[in-house]
């Protein structure tokens, strides 16, 4: 019984940390189709952001939720004036493109800061489920998703930028010809995407090891999260993180992450065998 | 034009094989007598990796197929031969089954991509996954327990002392560093050559046929997903065989075969070498690797930011790459000195080439 809720708190944990390493990505491939291959350094920088603040005696709640967002949506925002902009319509050049900046994040950082694993504490202790010990700050990843997924629903949802945002996505000439400027949007979104791959990274800065190509840890279960998801963002990420992250911490209670990460990969290949546009390519159309 | 003389961008490709095939047979044979013996060493990993940016060209150039993770079948060749010529001894079996093995792994992955007819994006991003995956898993098998007949596996520390190759049926004597530079390029030639007569057969034709316009090539009867399936299987054979020099240059393999940057890289030779073109790649590689090795002498800027910048600048200035540019420019030239032709199509293919 223990082992069985100790089960299904790791089940929601991984859960949560798949909506949170995903959502940025899935807001940038979602609205503009664009496939961020820099998705895991943004998420790097945001971590690096957290290890730098809280290094330097900033709270460490602001250094890890409120900083790195920031940081990393402003470095987002200037990426996409200098580079991505004049690839719009280009998909292929595009994932090269990001890829290059990928590398380059890490070829910089790594001159920076040198090629050497940080990290910050946990700032909060532990729980007992029964005979197991679970740690508290699985409850702060758990609260993270949650608030970042339900902010970007209401955001869609209930505000004019999200109307604007959504009607763009839909069709960017009708709404270039009710005098919305695509070009600010997607700019917007761009840096919006950046700063969710921040705050995945500055929440994710305590559990894992911070250095220059930490990214590559996370970017291959984010990527197949989008592809599984579909179209719809927010609905999408949700029910594909639910999917493969059950799917991934089951098997990897039975073996090792490793084995989980492979079965994630073999269940989303499976997936878009039946499914290719993803869950919601096929059904819940009309969602978020 | 008089139907009796071709068209100078046929008469130059034409000139440009036999052109490339001479420069590859004069390198051959000449750089055993022109280099010394660490020239020699660099040239044989040089030719490894102008191997691996021949497959990358010909899966992504020419059957339009987005591999992002190529280097997944540069490290299933490379570790197929490393344990399989551990437990056998001979090498003429091993190399085979470095070709085979990463044939049939992306017939199975091909088969899933192709068949769910998923767009090229999914492809690009899938490949890419599948090779950060093998790359963790691989990494991950530390430890005697991971072992395949005598080869441990080795984890992060990789597989070392692989045995070299040897002339078939004498695994006593393996290659000295003069016969493996001849079997890498020996190898690298030959490839190129069967590539290019894969490219002129039908085969060839339908499959750029297809990277063009995949419906019409449909209308007319011919089923894109197996072809492009195929293509992508010749490529991941060339990627293994490319991996299978590559653990025989150094002696050595590890999980880094698999890794993003190496994926990267061959993007990297292509797009630099030109899309679209077969020799392209291969002087990209060579062009790259130099300078990673020229820039790794220092230490105050990782070589990350330096590729990183060529791949974003590539892709912004000359996304079609150097040869297609030197191509255009030597076209152009015939073009002034026969003022009466009507305008070779170069500019024209190469915008649809980019286009996907």
């Amino acid at each position: 019984m223990d082992l069985a809720g100790l089960l299904a708190f790791n089940v929601v944990t991984g859960i949560a940390t798949l909506v949170l390493i995903t959502l940025g990505l899935g807001v940038i491939y979602g609205m503009m189709r664009i496939i961020n291959l820099a998705h895991g350094e943004f998420m790097m920088l945001g971590a690096y952001t957290a290890v730098m603040a809280s290094g330097a005696g900033v709270n460490i709640w602001v250094a890890m939720l409120v900083l790195p967002p920031l940081v990393v949506g402003l470095i987002g925002l200037v990426l996409e004036r200098t580079v991505i902009r004049f690839l719009y319509g280009r998909m292929m050049d595009t994932m090269l493109a990001t890829w290059g900046v990928s590398l380059g994040l890490i070829g910089l950082v790594t001159t920076l800061y040198g090629n050497v694993v940080r990290g910050v504490s946990t700032p909060v202790g532990s729980f007992d489920i029964g005979r197991y010990g679970a740690s508290l700050y699985s409850l702060v990843i758990v609260a993270a998703a949650l608030a970042a997924l339900v902010g970007m629903f209401l955001l869609l949802r209930l505000t004019k930028f999200g109307l604007i945002l959504r009607a763009t996505m839909q069709n960017p000439r009708m709404a270039a010809a009710l005098g919305v400027a695509p070009n600010r949007i997607y700019m917007a979104t761009f840096a919006l995407g950046a700063a969710l791959a921040g705050l995945a990274g500055g929440v994710l800065a305590p559990i894992s090891g911070v250095s220059p190509a930490m990214g590559a840890a996370y970017i291959a279960r984010a990527f197949i999260t989008v592809l599984g998801g579909g179209p719809a963002i927010i609905t999408g990420t949700g029910l594909a993180s639910g999917l493969f992250g059950t799917i991934n911490e089951l098997v990897s209670f039975k073996t090792t992450p490793v084995i989980g990460d492979v079965a994630l990969l073999a269940a989303a290949i499976l997936l878009i065998r039946v499914l290719p546009q993803g869950i919601t390519g096929r059904y819940l159309r009309r969602s978020l | 034009m008089t139907p009796s003389r071709p068209s100078p961008a046929v008469g130059l490709s034409l000139l440009g094989f036999l052109a490339t095939l001479a420069l590859g047979l004069a390198i051959l044979f000449g750089a055993p007598r022109t280099l010394d013996t660490f020239g020699l060493v660099q040239c044989t990993g040089f030719a490894a990796l102008a191997m691996f940016g021949l497959s990358q060209g010909f899966v992504w150039g020419f059957a339009g197929v987005m591999s992002f993770g190529q280097a997944a079948f540069l490290g299933l060749g490379g570790y197929a031969y490393a344990v399989s010529v551990i437990n056998l001894g001979d090498s003429t079996l091993p190399v085979l089954i470095a070709i085979v093995v990463p044939m049939l792994f992306a017939g199975l992955l091909g088969y899933f991509m192709f068949y769910g007819r998923i767009s090229d994006a999914y492809i690009g991003v899938i490949t890419l996954t599948v090779s950060v995956i093998l790359f963790q898993l691989v990494n991950a098998t530390s430890g005697s327990q991971y072992r395949i007949g005598a080869a441990e596996l080795g984890g992060f520390n990789g597989i070392p002392a692989i045995p070299a190759l040897n002339l078939p049926g004498h695994p006593d004597e393996p290659l000295d560093n003069d016969g493996l530079w001849y079997a890498a390029m020996g190898a690298l030639v030959l490839a190129y050559v069967l590539l290019r007569a894969v490219l002129a057969s039908r085969f060839g034709r339908v499959v750029v046929a297809i990277r063009e316009n995949e419906t019409r090539a449909q209308l007319i009867g011919y089923d894109p997903r197996l072809y492009k399936l195929l293509a992508f299987m010749i490529a991941a054979g060339v990627a293994g065989l490319a991996g299978c020099l590559y653990a025989n240059w150094g002696g050595f393999i590890s999980p880094t075969v698999f890794g993003l940057s190496m994926s990267a890289q061959v993007i990297i030779y292509v797009l630099v070498g030109g899309l679209g073109t077969l020799v392209g790649p291969m002087l990209g590689a060579v062009l790259i690797q130099w300078l990673i090795i020229a820039a790794g002498s220092q230490t105050v800027v990782d070589s990350n930011l330096g590729l990183g910048l060529v791949l974003v600048g590539f892709v912004l200035l000359v996304p079609q790459g150097l040869v297609p540019v030197v191509r255009g420019l030597l076209l152009r030239l015939i073009e002034r000195r026969t003022p009466s032709r009507p305008a070779p199509e170069a500019g024209g293919a190469l915008a649809t080439e980019r286009a996907r």
